[in-house]
């Protein structure tokens, strides 16, 4: 399974992804990305995949990652 | 056919200054974190990027041009090393420098994932040398310097850019700012200043 993870370390909360991939992700009050089922680390659906990774391509942080698991 | 050549590498090297103009104020808009120009942020940053891209195609056609026009003689060699070109050395010299920052700055955006975001930070705060430095080789040398047309464009790109920057520093800019606000133990200072 396809999971984004979103490095916390690096997220700048710049909010790009909350809105390339607002399917799985909201902004928090202070603008950084949580995923909307509450789990930490979202499974991507299947027609999902193409703008979830845009989303980790236009990252100015380079905080998010695909990874299956 | 030697004169069209050097009409198309000044037209090109203008064009390319407005194209790097919009370039910084977008880049500028898109570290703001907020919508700009209604656009929504992942817009922006894209035109940033595809106008950069864009940018680049003129200033290849700007340099190719002079690379075969007879008045500037411009040889491979001046296109890596500044300043000992034949024509107005210090001038060229600068749009030398300007055309090998922007390289650099492109070529590591494009590489981005592989060098890691702090490389490609480092790199990028670049642009702020080589916009300025663009902007001076236009206004240094040329047919066109000196002329009123072009002394508009570059005040206008200038106060583009000016503008930007000032919003940029400006304490406005942030989309948070509380967050960015760091506080520290007064004990920490204490210790520090001790
Ligand atoms: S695009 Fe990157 S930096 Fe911006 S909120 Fe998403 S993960 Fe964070």
């Amino acid at each position: 399974m396809t999971r984004l993870h979103i490095d916390w370390t690096a997220c700048d909360g710049r909010g790009l992804c909350t809105e390339l991939l607002e399917e799985m992700l909201v902004e928090d009050e202070w603008g950084y990305p949580v995923s909307r089922d509450g789990t930490t680390e979202p499974v991507v659906p299947p027609p999902l995949e193409d703008a979830a990774k845009r989303a980790v391509d236009r990252c100015p942080m380079l905080a998010l990652k695909l990874v299956r698991r | 056919m030697t004169d069209a050549l050097w009409y198309f590498a000044r037209g090109s090297g203008v064009v390319a200054l407005v194209l790097l103009t919009i370039v910084v104020v977008l880049g500028i808009g898109s570290r703001s974190g907020r919508s700009v120009f209604g656009l929504p942020r992942f817009a922006v940053s894209l035109l940033h990027r595809n106008a950069a891209l864009l940018a680049v195609v003129f200033l290849a056609g700007h340099v190719i041009g002079l690379l075969f026009d007879s008045y500037a003689q411009l040889r491979l060699f001046d296109l890596v090393v500044p300043f000992v070109g034949k024509y107005r050395p210090l001038w060229e010299g600068l749009g030398t420098v300007g055309f090998d920052l922007l390289v650099a700055i492109v070529v590591t955006s494009l590489l981005r994932n592989r060098l890691g975001a702090g490389v490609w930070r480092a790199v990028h705060w670049l642009a702020y040398l080589c916009w300025p430095v663009a902007l001076l080789h236009g206004l240094g040398t040329g047919t066109d310097r000196g002329t009123w047309w072009l002394w508009t464009i570059s005040l206008t790109c200038a106060g583009a850019v000016v503008a930007a920057v000032g919003w940029r520093v400006s304490p406005a800019f942030a989309r948070f700012p509380a967050r960015a606000e760091r506080r520290v133990a007064p004990r920490l200072l204490e210790e520090a200043s001790r």
